[in-house]
């Protein structure tokens, strides 16, 4: 009862918040045009109205952004940053672990992605084996604990993982320099990824099966005993119930195509294909299984799976029809990933905003909250960035974030605030020398305990 | 009739092709926007190109008879761009070790010679021109992508020579444009950590030491360096009195140029400290020092300024080196090299973002550097660091005519470059993603 008072508190306080309106800017909305001077009302962390002309409240407060340009919050559908481990690599299908339980909030990389523009990310488990664990999406809520950071509502998702990686620690030829004592995990080949995920999902189904089971006969009144509760097929069963999102992690067309059959063979649906370098040469197949393709703009050659990799990848994808987005994988990659955007329109040709949706509306699609990010339409959640130039210009930066319309990042302000965190350094640098130089009382310096 | 003209046809092109064949590194592009970089752009310019080298460059200039003229309206000329560091020709496939060539074992290899070990049939290479990358500096790295990471060569102290290239030849050689451009070398550092990738592997691969090993390690590391140099002057000293016995060293013979000024020393250095170590290696050694991959200033930048010390800057696009450094450290650090009165070429320090460098320029600009420095940064700059600003970096009279035609500003991710000349000489930009792109764009 207290707890609901609070909250209603909360609300209330959150209801109370004055509007804002952002004032004669440059507005990709993405999905429904450009507005060359628009203005946006933000109200209830919600945007109200998009327009030349919105309303404009008495108590509201006025952000001139003229010269400016206004985009949706970035979704990046690929990250690691936030999470203190990434990989359980032990076992072959670590689908038990999620990153949900290792979230970290005070990692800066999420600072330094509120300052590259990103609002939203899918922050995944690790490659190390072909079915990896939980996944969670997280607003890029700076300054929130774990719990706030969650996109609340967000379908939760898996990792799998196809090629070199996941074969890696159990190939006898690809171990790393140091760990030739670390004993092969199977698989050690592509054959072996596919065997490794058909054997998970015959489980599965008998388990899934095993509830059914189970459910009937107490639903006919009759006496049964419950199955072992199993937190490694869990997942997997609501994967096949389509309450779990697969993001799967591949590069060649062969095992892409080989993850495609598999999924219908067991009748699931692979959400989006991750890095899928080669999925330009499969496209047609792609498009045609329903699944979205999340890559890297131009990142090649860096191992032998990644050697076919072309920078026209998305352009190709968009154009046979797959829903197309671009990711960073990375925590530096996080910070730019409109000028990434930018480079498909050199590399075949994507409009402007074709380009922006790689990096907006169609991850916010690929992981199902479309109808919360993704663009700046009426009803969605404020989640807006505001450059100084064109996005797509790899001269512009980022000036202003909001998320759920809060100020979460401001460059001015971070600017102002140097001066004062560097003195704060400084000081403490300096009576931690002073302490050194200092003999120590008590010598010995035995903690108390 | 049709056979007639046909035959005529083939006359003409009979006739036409050793003419055109005989001019191919000589032509006039004509109605562009020329951007000497030394000097103002030039509306409505020309350039005029005989026998691969730029030979007239201004407004309205006449074309000589028969030559081919280039028209160049609405489009853009600039020279071609220049990365400073890069492994292209010596590394394919990062992860392959049988495809790298980077690092070799030992701990001095002055006598290393990346350009023989250049694969002038590098996928990496046609990919990288096609953004209008003509020029770069190949180095051996220590430590480096099938180096250090790789197992060998992560004890490399001097790594070996660098070779300035031009990405066009069917030889090394004929892609050569300096053998020797500088010497390639890391200054010790205190490393807690082993290798430069140190911080990327995971623990159990990570060597460690305590602070104390590492800094005995350092000291060690130095020492050794200032004997090899040492023994070097000893042989210098040998050779040139003609010493009795006096044998060859292959060694040592590579390390003459560095010794008397000629060929820079290219030092790796990433931290305020280890710049300043490499400072004072400089200075006590008397040698030409670049500074390569600094990721901080500090305090630096008036004792490189003082000295005439260059940089070749990493990727503008990098994370902070520290956790409470601001975010836009990388962004600014050009700015902050320009400020202080540091010459400074940009280098991807990698083969798969060469094509990138125009982009690692263009963010310094959104943060701070002026567009015309860091246009030098990839063109003019670097030239003069690597002692060829006769001939490369600028669209100026006498000079190499590698030259591109883009559609826009380089530095701008969405412009496209439309003809690229490497001493005068078309060059083609086609490359294999281009091919797997038009193959799979047509799949039925």
């Amino acid at each position: 009862m207290k707890l609901l008072l609070l909250a209603g508190a909360l609300a209330a306080s959150m209801l109370a918040a004055p509007p804002i309106v952002i004032q004669n800017a440059t507005v990709l909305t993405v999905t429904k045009g450009t507005l060359s001077s628009g203005s946006i009302l933000i109200r209830d962390g919600k945007i109200a109205e998009v327009g030349e002309k919105v309303n404009v409240p008495a108590d509201a407060t006025l952000v001139d952004a003229s010269g400016k340009f206004v985009m949706p919050g970035i979704v990046d559908c690929h990250s690691h940053i936030a999470a203190d481990s990434i990989n359980e690599g032990s076992v072959s299908v670590s689908a038990m672990v999620s990153i949900e339980d290792v979230l970290n909030p005070d990692d800066i990389a999420i600072y330094r992605a509120l300052a590259g523009g990103v609002t939203t990310a899918n922050v995944l488990h690790g490659s190390a084996n072909a079915i990896g664990g939980k996944c969670t999406v997280l607003k890029m809520r700076w300054g929130k604990d774990a719990h706030d950071m969650i996109f609340e509502g967000a379908m939760p998702g898996i990792k799998f993982a196809l090629g070199e990686n996941p074969k890696r620690a159990g190939n006898p030829t690809g171990q790393r320099v140091g760990a030739a004592n670390v004993p092969p995990r199977y698989p050690a080949t592509r054959m072996g990824v596919e065997d490794v995920i058909r054997e998970a999902f015959t489980e599965a189904k008998a388990y899934q099966q095993s509830w059914k089971d189970y459910n009937e006969k107490i639903a006919r009144g009759e006496q049964a005993l419950a199955p072992r509760r199993d937190l490694k097929l869990e997942p997997l069963v609501e994967v096949l119930e389509g309450k779990r999102l697969v993001h799967a992690h591949c590069y060649r067309a062969d095992e892409i195509l080989m993850l495609l059959r598999v999924s219908d063979e067991f009748g699931f649906k692979i959400r989006t294909l991750q890095h899928v370098l080669e999925g330009y040469k499969v496209a047609k197949e792609i498009a045609e299984h329903g699944t979205g393709a999340s890559t890297f703009s131009d990142w090649w050659a860096f191992k032998l799976e990644a050697y076919d990799a072309i920078p026209y990848n998305a352009a190709i994808m968009v154009r046979k029809g797959v829903l197309v987005s671009l990711n960073s994988d990375s925590a530096e990659l996080m910070r730019h990933l409109n000028d990434e955007a930018a480079k498909t329109m050199k590399y075949g040709g994507l409009s402007e905003t074709e380009a922006l949706s790689l990096i907006t509306i169609n991850p916010a699609r690929q992981l199902m909250i479309d109808n919360r990010v993704g663009s700046i339409e009426a009803g969605k959640d404020a989640d807006l960035t505001i450059f100084d130039k064109h996005p797509l210009s790899n001269f512009s930066k980022v000036e202003k974030v909001y998320i759920d319309g809060q100020l979460y990042f401001d460059r001015d302000h971070d600017l102002a605030e140097r001066p004062g965190h560097d003195a704060e350094k400084k000081k403490l640098l300096d009576k931690e020398n002073e302490q050194q130089r200092r003999p120590a009382p008590g010598v010995g310096r035995r903690p108390a305990a | 009739m049709r056979s007639l003209a046909m035959k005529s046809l083939a006359v003409a092109i009979l006739l036409a092709f050793p003419l055109l064949a005989a001019n191919d590194d000589t032509f006039l592009i004509r109605g562009a926007t020329v951007h000497p970089v030394a000097g103002a752009e030039i509306q409505n310019g020309s350039v005029l190109v005989k026998d691969g080298k730029i030979v007239g460059v201004g407004r309205n200039l006449a074309a000589p008879k028969s030559v081919r003229v280039i028209e160049g309206k609405g489009l853009h000329v600039y020279p071609g761009m220049i990365d400073s560091a890069t492994q292209l020709g010596l590394s394919e496939i990062g992860s392959t070790r049988e495809s790298v060539d980077t690092g070799e074992l030992g701990k001095f290899d002055p006598q290393l010679r990346a350009e023989v070990a250049i694969n002038p049939a590098s996928e990496h290479i046609p990919v990288s021109r096609a953004n209008g990358i003509t020029t770069v500096i190949s180095l051996p790295m220590s430590g480096g992508e099938g180096g250090g990471r790789r197992g060998a060569g992560a004890g490399n102290i001097i790594a070996g020579q660098a070779a300035l290239v031009h990405l066009d030849g069917w030889t090394w050689e004929e892609m050569d444009v300096k053998k020797s451009a500088g010497m390639a070398m890391r200054i010790p550092t205190i490393l807690t950590l082993g290798g430069r990738f140190g911080g990327d592997l995971p623990p159990e691969i990570a060597q460690r030491f305590s602070y104390t090993e590492a800094k005995k390690n350092y000291d060690t590391e130095l020492r050794e360096l200032r004997e090899f140099f040492e023994e070097a002057r000893r042989y210098q000293k040998a050779k040139a009195a003609n010493a009795k016995g006096f044998q060859p060293d292959l060694k040592f013979e590579a390390m003459l140029p560095v010794l008397d000024g000629s060929e820079p020393l290219v030092i790796m250095a990433n931290r305020e400290r280890a710049i300043r170590d490499a400072v004072q290696f400089a200075d006590q050694q008397k040698v030409h020092v670049v500074i390569a991959d600094p990721r901080e200033i500090g305090k630096m930048g008036p004792e490189l300024k003082a000295r005439n010390i260059p940089a070749i800057l990493g990727p503008t696009l990098a994370l902070p080196l520290h956790e409470d450094d601001p975010y836009d450290a990388a962004f600014t650090l050009p700015d902050q090299f320009f400020k202080a009165g540091v010459k400074f070429a940009f280098g991807s320090f990698d083969n798969e973002f060469v094509r990138n460098l125009p982009y690692q320029a263009a963010t310094a600009v959104a943060f701070g550097l002026p567009y015309e420095e860091a246009l030098k940064a990839i063109t003019i700059n670097p030239a003069q660091i690597w002692g060829v600003a006769d001939k490369l970096g600028s669209i100026e009279e006498g000079k190499s005519a590698d030259l591109m035609i883009t559609d826009g500003d380089p530095l701008e991710a969405k412009t496209q470059v439309k003809q690229l000349f490497i001493k005068g000489k078309t060059v083609d930009l086609d490359n294999k993603q281009k091919r797997l792109y038009e193959k799979y764009l047509n799949r039925p």
